[in-house]
């Protein structure tokens, strides 16, 4: 499928909200739960599942839930997960992507880390704005495709906004990340960001410093 | 288990002597660095000089300023996560501030016997082999995928 056929099919309102549970648990999501997550029948989530698996928006997989094998078992259940695949459509055609990763290998090459994470640091700050609080803070990431979710005491970020970069040159870019939230979260009370990188998650986190007064 | 495990030297060129204040960011972090790799999934064995706990002791033909890093995994994914997704990275995104620029392949990796321990020699061998000829699957990066089978194939083309 290409990729405008992939994206339009979030276009039903109720695929996207299925679309958009799935891709927030961090746990592959059953029919019901999806359902439920989504405030709506468990058949009609079933079909709209199907249809974003089959735009490859969404993968599947078949387990037995209860952990039982064998006859007596039951069928095992669907479970959905976010596609790794990356889509994106752009009129007219640009391509980001390729001038990026060059700019990255030369960076790389002449190892220019500490100059890269000073100007990310000034592009955060820029950004930043007056940020009162968590809730702030974490719409802030949101709306920067971090995909925030609380773990604890830290916001973990799920998403990487430079994924395929970070992956070809994970110093220089998730230096360069650390830097740019860094930036971000410097003016506020009690933000913190830090590196804890986990294999399938962004290389920082936001944390609540021991001192936040509000 | 495949029969083998991957090995991998990297090294580095210190801006300023191992003891000198300026270098204290990394050398302070080398016990942290090093306990994450001894617990990281796929870790098998790392360089140690005698009576040590890192390498940072051992020099090779490289150079008196040159600290080598050697170490042993179970794969290639494992050895990438432990380098880049774990808190080495932290580490790592600093190395501008500790390490001249490479004028060379700075790090390579090899295929090996599983159980076998390789030497610095070797592993020196293997980085000259990967800065004369560029990747092979002798001797190669992070953005090469040889596996242990292009190893035997590549060595059955040279002996027919």
């Amino acid at each position: 499928m290409e990729d405008i056929e992939a994206i339009a099919v979030l276009q039903d309102p109720v695929r996207r909200r299925l679309y958009d549970y799935v891709a927030a648990q961090d746990h592959e999501v059953s029919r019901n739960e999806a359902a439920e997550g989504a405030g709506i029948q468990r058949t009609l989530a079933a079909f709209h599942l199907d249809k974003l698996v089959d735009a490859g928006l969404l993968e599947t997989e078949s387990r037995r839930l209860t952990g039982r094998s064998g006859p007596g078992a039951g069928r095992p259940a669907k479970l959905y997960r976010r596609s790794e695949a990356e889509r994106q459509f752009s009129v007219p055609a640009r391509d980001y992507r390729v001038a990026a990763d060059l700019l990255a290998e030369v960076a790389e090459a002449a190892r220019l880390d500490t100059e890269l994470q000073a100007a990310a640091r000034r592009e955060g700050r820029a950004a930043a704005g007056p940020i009162d609080g968590f809730a702030a803070a974490e719409a802030l990431l949101a709306a920067r495709g971090y995909e925030p979710r609380m773990d604890g005491e830290v916001l973990r970020l799920t998403n990487c906004p430079f994924h395929v970069l970070s992956e070809r040159h994970p110093t220089l870019v998730c230096g360069m990340n650390l830097a740019l939230l860094e930036g971000l979260t410097e003016g506020t009370d009690g933000l913190r960001a830090r590196m804890d990188p986990r294999p399938g998650l962004c290389c920082v986190v936001v944390e609540i410093s021991k001192n936040k007064s509000d | 288990m495949t029969g083998h495990q991957l090995a991998q030297l990297n090294v580095g060129t210190l801006k300023f002597p191992l003891d000198d204040p300026r270098t204290h960011g990394f050398t302070s972090m080398l016990d942290t660095l090093n306990e994450v790799a001894d617990r990281a999934p796929g870790f098998v064995w790392r360089l140690i000089d005698d009576g040590g706990s890192d390498a940072t002791a051992i020099r090779t033909s490289l150079g008196d300023d040159v600290l080598v890093n050697m170490s042993v995994w179970e794969s290639r994914d494992a050895l990438w996560d432990y380098v880049y997704r774990s808190g080495h990275l932290d580490v790592l995104r600093r190395r501008a501030e500790w390490f001249e620029l490479p004028k060379a392949a700075f790090q390579v990796m090899w295929w090996i016997p599983a159980g076998h321990i390789p030497t610095v020699e070797e592993a020196v061998e293997r980085l000259e082999l990967l800065r004369a000829q560029g990747p092979s699957p002798r001797a190669f990066g992070f953005r090469d995928t040889y596996t242990p089978e292009d190893v035997s194939a590549a060595a059955d083309t040279v002996r027919t």
